[in-house]
């Protein structure tokens, strides 16, 4: 009936647009009225080497090196990654894999760093107060060099979306400020208490893709927050182009295609970004944490972490160093004994289970939950057999049937899972949260990701093999024929050359090794 | 629960089968308590008999298939029993209950692999199994309270229990009552039969005193569930509202029965009945609000829906107005049932972000 209301509503034109699917889940935002306080620094920050999406980096610190607050103590490898920094002035302690946000428990290569106290600051990066008369393309470099990834907590590097291209002219900037997630807050308590800094960095941003007019959208169940970026608004000169646009509440707005569609009315098209229909869209701290890296010439060393759920005592919103154990921070909210509770990085819908609480805040940690086992169980019963009710299809926000692709995926039909736009699940859970039947959906869809992209990377290797073993028989074949009419040849003459022979030999053996050697790395990747 | 693999999300809506089931139940309730109003204990007897038969069933079924029989109480086998009942005349004997209970629960469900993996809705391929091998007593339609007495008192628990555990034909050799005293053509049947007699509907319904008020309420002949247009549409917007159905099948069901009726009702008056005689009559309510929005046997997306509610309200009008039966409803959405994988297929949503290219353009400023 709801979604009947809404087409009509739309058709009306009394509702815009609004993103098709989603679900109003509880949303527990414990947390909302919590000013965002400072933890400190801890005595040990453990800082992964991959923190965003991409490849991870390599480190440039050794042990026992010194290291200031935002010095670079890890390189970026590749084009769609970002630097590491150090989050307070110390010691290298020890260079070593550690666990990380992850439901396996899978550990990475870490940089241990033992606080000084002292929290010196590398001062090299000059703060560029008067940016509107830098170029861009210097901010977006000052943007990959600062380490900026999206903070909403997809962690994407933040530099490759601020960019002018011709073809692709930006029209609107997004500020994302929907905070859809239930229990997270560091958004909502960002725009309430930091607005004018919000601001500032939106205003770079539209200076980095040369457009004027912009967009912060945020939900209804944050009021004080449109609230006080209003405010700023009106007292910011030259924001002219900008309004607040306040959507009724609903998980996953968040997403940035859906809320681009609520917005704007305009699909992103599958495989495309946001800059194709000339958007782009930024998380609320993301942008504060370029604002900083402009004007104060401050790489990303912290961030605002919710931590709450329904088994921590008090919930709070906590400006954190990057590489603080999230233990100490469940801690210092009154909870230590973790026996019977669920850790979870990130949100409820999305946020992965974690199997300890000893791993530190990444760029991507927008908040950490202390779930109760009564919470969890109801998520987590087992599964009964589907009965087709269709509830998963009528939420799902990329308009998928996820019951189908479901049963596809358990029963190994990939071709089938792809031709039903198995990819084009944003994970966003909502079928999972539905169903009745309790199926975990969502985990199907991951293994069905998983598997074909194994599938793909397994048929590029026999691919190449196959090229390659082609190649050398073809090359044999040639090789062959030239030897026989060279002996025809000799037989013409009726002269035998004996230096002939080893010489041809020689060759075929150097061609023939150099292929075999470079086969051995490509095994490898 | 360490066994389990926790992927997100890590939190849950609360819906259950069970509630799902139980809510159906409920929504039903009107209309079982109309049953029971017009057929007394008849009524009472077929719902209790077929529940509690379709139960044991079920439980043996899980039990020789080593399946825990926990899921026996999940309501749905208990939802396929009270459904049977309702669409079986009130004179049904017992063991002709219990045997439909069983037809729906062992050839309508668990051969297929039990719950959700049926292809018919149980409770009506059980019915047409009855009606196929039972026609006399599955067109018998005993009156209504409304109607019968004083010839024999269906609210005296000895009089039903005669009927159900003896027969109609115990009761009528000790009450000296002939059998046509207390039982009558349903409307449809009515109408079919003189149809036949080259009789125009309009004569037919007069001679029939047939009441369009009579057949909203439910005071006329038909199974014990289905009469009442009024208690089943209480029901179904019960269930609309509870958002355990959508809008789509039972919309676009009745919505062609209505239209073809009314096209046709217009062009050939003496021929075809009137858009509302087919609403009011029969299963139509209760298959479209109920029977066709089964979740396990009908389609999962929404254009699919309307697809399949088209079908079941072409097939439904065919076979009143053409066809050798005088209701069609259930054989309609049997027929659709089988349709259902196809239309699945073929009535997919469009993908958020595919073939966008023309959307967009038209909302480019």
């Amino acid at each position: 009936m709801p979604a009947m209301l809404r087409t009509l509503a739309r058709k009306m034109g009394l509702m815009a647009h609004s993103f098709s699917g989603g679900i109003h889940p509880d949303m527990h935002k414990l947390s909302a009225a919590s000013a965002i306080e400072d933890v400190g620094i801890s005595p040990v920050l453990i800082l992964p080497m991959k923190q965003h999406i991409g490849s991870p980096c390599s480190p440039l610190v050794s042990v026992g090196d010194k290291v200031l607050r935002g010095q670079k103590i890890a390189k970026s490898e590749g084009y769609l990654s970002v630097p590491v920094h150090a989050s307070t002035s110390g010691r290298v302690v020890k260079i070593e894999e550690h666990a990380i946000a992850h439901p396996s428990g899978m550990g990475m290569p870490s940089i241990f760093i033992e606080a000084d106290g002292d929290d010196l600051a590398d001062e090299s990066l000059e703060p560029l107060t008067d940016w509107r008369n830098v170029d861009p393309t210097v901010l977006r470099e000052r943007a990959r060099m600062c380490g900026l990834a999206g903070l909403g907590g997809a962690v994407f590097p933040t530099f490759i979306k601020l960019v002018q291209d011709k073809r692709f002219p930006i029209e609107t900037v997004i500020l994302n400020g929907i905070e859809c997630e239930p229990y997270l807050t560091n958004d909502h308590r960002l725009m309430v208490e930091k607005a004018s800094d919000i601001l500032d960095g939106m205003a770079i941003i539209m200076h980095m893709v040369g457009s004027s007019s912009g967009i912060i959208a945020i939900e209804d169940n944050k009021a004080d927050a449109a609230e006080a970026m209003q405010e700023a608004l009106d007292t910011k000169e030259g924001m002219d182009g900008v309004q607040v646009k306040v959507l009724p509440t609903r998980y996953p707005q968040g997403s940035e295609k859906q809320l681009i569609y609520s917005l704007t009315g305009r699909e992103v098209p599958a495989g495309k970004l946001p800059m194709h229909i000339g958007v782009i869209c930024q998380n609320v701290g993301t942008t504060k944490a370029l604002r900083d890296a402009v004007m104060l010439g401050r790489p990303l060393t912290e961030r605002i972490v919710t931590v709450s759920g329904d088994a921590l005592p008090n919930p709070a919103n906590l400006r954190v160093r990057l590489g603080t154990p999230i233990r100490s921070l469940f801690a210092r909210q009154g909870l230590e004994d973790f026996s019977n509770i669920q850790v979870i990085h990130g949100g409820p819908m999305m946020g992965e289970r974690l199997r300890h609480p000893d791993i530190p805040v990444v760029k991507s940690t927008s908040g950490t939950l202390a779930l109760s086992q009564n919470a969890m169980q109801s998520a987590h019963t087992v599964e009964s057999p589907c009965i087709r009710c269709g509830h998963c299809s009528e939420v799902c926000p990329a308009s998928l049937v996820p019951n189908l692709l479901a049963d596809f995926c358990r029963s190994d039909q990939f071709d089938k899972a792809e031709d039903y736009k198995l990819f084009d699940c944003i994970e966003c859970g909502s079928c999972s949260y539905v169903c009745p039947s309790n199926i975990p959906l969502v985990h199907y869809f991951r293994y069905g990701k998983g598997q074909i992209a194994l599938g793909r990377r397994e048929q590029a290797f026999a691919e190449a093999s196959r090229q390659r073993s082609e190649g050398r028989d073809e090359r044999l074949a040639q090789e062959e024929a030239a030897k026989a009419a060279r002996r025809s040849k000799v037989r013409k003459t009726h002269a035998p050359k004996p230096a002939a022979e080893p010489e041809t030999n020689t060759l075929t053996s150097a061609t023939d090794n150099t292929p075999a050697a470079t086969a051995k790395p490509e095994e490898k990747s | 629960m360490s066994l389990i693999m926790l992927s997100s999300p890590h939190a849950h809506g609360g819906d259950s089968i069970r509630m799902m089931m139980f809510t159906v139940m409920l929504a039903l309730l009107p209309a079982a308590a109309v049953s029971i109003y017009l057929f007394g204990w008849l009524a009472f007897l077929l719902i209790v008999s077929c529940m509690l038969s379709a139960l044991a069933t079920e439980a043996v079924c899980l039990k020789m298939m080593n399946r825990p029989l926990s899921t026996v109480l999940d309501n749905s086998a208990a939802l396929t029993g009270l459904f049977l009942a309702l669409t079986l005349p009130a004179a049904t004997p017992w063991w002709m209950a219990v045997l439909g209970s069983v037809f729906a629960i062992v050839l309508g469900k668990q051969v297929y692999g039990g719950l959700g993996h049926n292809i018919f809705n149980p409770a009506l391929s059980a019915r047409v199994i009855l009606l196929i091998s039972f026609p006399l007593s599955m067109t018998t339609w005993i009156m209504p309270m409304s109607a019968m007495a004083p010839a024999i008192d269906l609210y005296d628990f000895s009089i039903c229990a005669t009927i159900f555990f003896a027969g109609t034909d115990a009761l009528l050799a000790t009450s000296q009552l002939s059998l046509d005293a207390i039982s009558m053509a349903s409307p449809l049947g009515h109408v079919k039969t003189e149809a036949t007699l080259g009789v125009p509907v309009a004569e037919a319904l007069k001679a029939y005193d047939y009441s369009y008020l009579d057949a909203f309420l439910g005071f006329e002949a038909g199974s014990i569930g289905e009469t009442s247009a009024l208690a089943l549409l209480i029901g179904g917007i019960f269930l609309l509202a509870r958002h355990s159905i959508t809008w789509h099948i039972p919309f676009a069901y009745i919505g062609t029965v209505l239209l073809l009726a009314a096209i046709f009702n217009q062009a050939a008056p003496d021929q075809f009945a009137s858009p509302m005689f087919h609403l009011f009559a029969g299963g139509l309510i209760l298959c479209a609000f109920f029977m066709a929005t089964d979740p396990v046997s009908s389609p999962v997306t929404p254009m699919g829906q309307i697809v399949f509610g088209i079908g079941c309200g072409v097939l439904t009008w065919s076979i009143r107005s053409f066809g050798g039966y005088p209701e069609g409803a259930m054989f309609a959405v049997l027929l659709m049932n089988c349709a259902v994988p196809l239309i699945d297929h073929y009535f997919r949503p469009r993908v958020f972000g595919h073939h966008v290219d023309e959307q967009n353009a038209g909302k480019k400023q």
